[in-house]
């Protein structure tokens, strides 16, 4: 965690209207949204936004609609200029880029991918996952060399020559995420990936998301409005409301301590078995050797089964070390505790 | 009566003086200016004139097939290019057809341009706009007239007058096509770090072509519907044939050059329009939406 963020959002607001300034002076007066609506005619998308994602995670921003989840994303690479704020990339201050400079840091330092797929109709699968290579001016056959890797990685081989319009939903997202992937940046956006796809397509979709990024170790920004997605495949979430985060903190974080109201409105309805680790959970002052032992990874729902037999079993961290113990009656307190 | 609130007289003699003025001063600059027009539509003439009619029959059947997949077209373009031929109208029909072809050319060649910066200015929309209103709702014989005293009788002025009445359409839904192009495409490429060159070309227009297309076929359609009106100037063709079938009280030169003309309406208006929805087809908009 000591490593500077590859995405550092600081203090980032954006106002929508024609007059943003006098609604900025507004609102650094302390007056509140409703107040600068009511009396400019603006509207506050984000307000005072500053988030940083570290290398190699899945950073999450949950928001239902109008949260500003969508505009936020857009910020990262400056489809959407801030009012004020400041945005730096891989330590690199994004605003202060000129139009090419803009376009040089898109095409290798961020790829994107949409929710609704955002595909070239006109384009074979093939040409689509190419496109990024092909706007960075690379030649045709490297470029298609590197899609054909990236569709079978996606698992769509097969399917080069096919028009988007013939594909399903989630094939069509794969061909989003290739193209985004085969841009092989550091960093992925993806904005509501998932969330025009059918829930049984959309949980397949987030296990391969899980498992490529075991391998790519990519930072990924990912936009949700799903909590349940959100905790999922969320190293860390953050919770937008009304354009203001509400709680940032990996998923058992915020389940187990959400920070106001509004967040435990979102955790009452999640499966806590399947969030809570072990590891957050566990008494760590007992670390006795016992027989059985799990790794504090493993989520509440692991251990259930074993709790057939034991009352309580051991906890190791990545190394094997003992850390502590977790029983029957630390999971139910952690599962039964209701707000 | 209405009453007179100044006069008016002064400004139509400044207009009418006007008018000669440029004639006198500058009608052979004009002239000079339409130049590649008419050697554009010569050379179209005299290529169409130069082959042997089937092969021109036969290259619009292939066209045909090719627009729809289908033989009913290509019959339907052999049968009546026969019985055009067959009337005595050959002649005429490819004149009219190189007349057409000439003015859709070249109103592609104004219209597209325009079209694409219509859609990527608001400003230039709301100047142009209304210009493209006045153009198509203008009676023709009101520009008709300075045109033919400008250029004089002939093709050139009719070609002029052509492009006038059929450009609005293709320009109108050449900037139309672009605007509709689907938000999330578009913010796809940019997410890429496409230049807007990179845009307009592999994207904008692309995606746009299906309704270019239809613009052009609207182009095709009214320019075969000025001809009539052209050759009052001097425009030649089958037109010309319906222009002195009524002159003369002749009903069935009228009528069988009037027949030409539907056959060409006809053949170019399905064709064209077989393109589009092919391309539509391919790109998998025939639905609308994604």
């Amino acid at each position: 965690m000591s490593a500077d963020p590859v995405i550092a959002l600081k203090n980032i607001t954006k106002i929508f209207g024609n007059n943003p300034q006098a609604a900025l002076a507004m609102l650094k007066q302390g007056c509140s949204k409703e107040e600068v609506q009511a009396q400019s005619n603006q509207v506050v998308g984000l307000h005072d936004v500053s988030l940083s994602v570290n290398e190699g995670e899945i950073f999450v921003v949950m928001g239902l609609s109008g949260s500003g989840k969508s505009t936020l994303i857009r910020h990262v690479n400056r489809l959407i200029d801030p009012t004020s704020g400041a945005i730096e990339v891989n330590g690199r201050d994004v605003l202060s880029m000129n139009m090419e400079e803009l376009r040089e840091f898109r095409r290798n330092d961020v790829a994107m991918v949409f929710q609704n797929f955002g595909l070239l109709p006109h384009r074979s699968v093939l040409e689509n996952v190419a496109y990024g290579l092909e706007i960075r001016g690379l030649g045709k056959s490297i470029r298609h060399e590197r899609a054909r890797e990236w569709i079978s990685t996606v698992g769509l081989e097969g399917y080069e020559m096919s028009r988007p319009h013939e594909l399903s939903g989630g094939q069509k997202q794969r061909v989003g995420l290739a193209r985004a992937l085969a841009m092989d940046s550091d960093v992925l956006l993806m904005d509501e990936a998932f969330s025009a796809l059918d829930p049984l397509i959309r949980s397949g979709m987030q296990t391969q998301l899980l498992s490529l990024q075991k391998k790519l170790r990519k930072t990924i920004f990912f936009i949700t409005h799903d909590f349940d997605e959100a905790i999922r495949i969320g190293d860390r979430v953050a919770v937008l409301k009304d354009g203001e985060v509400m709680q940032v903190g990996r998923p058992e974080d915020i389940v187990l301590r959400p920070a106001n109201e509004y967040v435990v409105d979102f955790v009452r309805d999640v499966n806590r078995a399947r969030v809570i680790r072990v590891g957050a959970i566990m008494d760590s002052s007992q670390t006795q050797h016992c027989d059985v032992a799990v790794q504090n990874t493993a989520t509440c729902e692991d251990v259930l089964p074993l709790f057939a037999k034991y009352d309580w079993v051991g906890v190791k961290d990545s190394e094997g070390r003992r850390v502590g113990i977790i029983s029957v009656k630390i999971v139910v307190a952690a599962l039964a505790r209701h707000h | 009566m209405f009453p007179e609130i100044f006069e008016t007289r002064p400004l139509r003699i400044w207009i009418d003086d006007g008018l000669e003025w440029i004639v006198i001063n500058w009608g052979d600059g004009f002239e000079a200016g339409a130049y590649p027009l008419l050697l554009l539509l010569n050379s179209i003439q005299k290529f169409l004139l130069s082959v042997p009619w089937w092969l021109v029959i036969l290259v619009l059947a292939i066209a045909a097939f090719a627009a729809t997949r289908r033989m009913t077209l290509p019959i339907i373009v052999v049968v009546s290019l026969i019985l055009v031929g067959v009337m005595e109208l050959w002649e005429d029909a490819i004149k009219t057809m190189a007349l057409m072809i000439a003015a859709t050319m070249t109103t592609i060649f104004f219209a597209l341009p325009l079209g694409i910066a219509m859609s990527r200015s608001r400003i230039l929309q709301r100047v142009v706009a209304p210009v493209l209103d006045l153009m198509q709702t203008l009676p023709s014989f009101v520009y008709l007239i300075p045109v033919v005293m400008v250029f004089g009788p002939g093709k050139v002025p009719a070609l002029i007058a052509t492009i006038v009445y059929a450009a609005p359409p293709l320009i109108r839904l050449t900037d139309l096509g672009i605007r509709l192009v689907d938000k999330e495409t578009m913010e796809a490429a940019q997410a890429f770090g496409a230049t807007p060159r990179q845009k307009l070309f592999g994207v904008q227009i692309p995606l746009a072509l299906p309704t270019i297309l239809a613009g052009v076929n609207q182009t095709t359609m009214m320019a075969l519907a000025m001809l009539v009106i052209d050759s009052m100037i001097g425009a030649g063709g089958l037109d010309y044939q319906v222009l002195q079938g009524i002159g003369r009280l002749e009903v069935s030169r009228g009528l069988f050059a009037g027949l030409g003309i539907v056959v060409l309406a006809i053949i170019f208006d399905r064709i064209t329009q077989g393109f589009g929805k092919r391309l539509q087809e391919r790109i998998g908009l025939s639905g609308q939406n994604q």
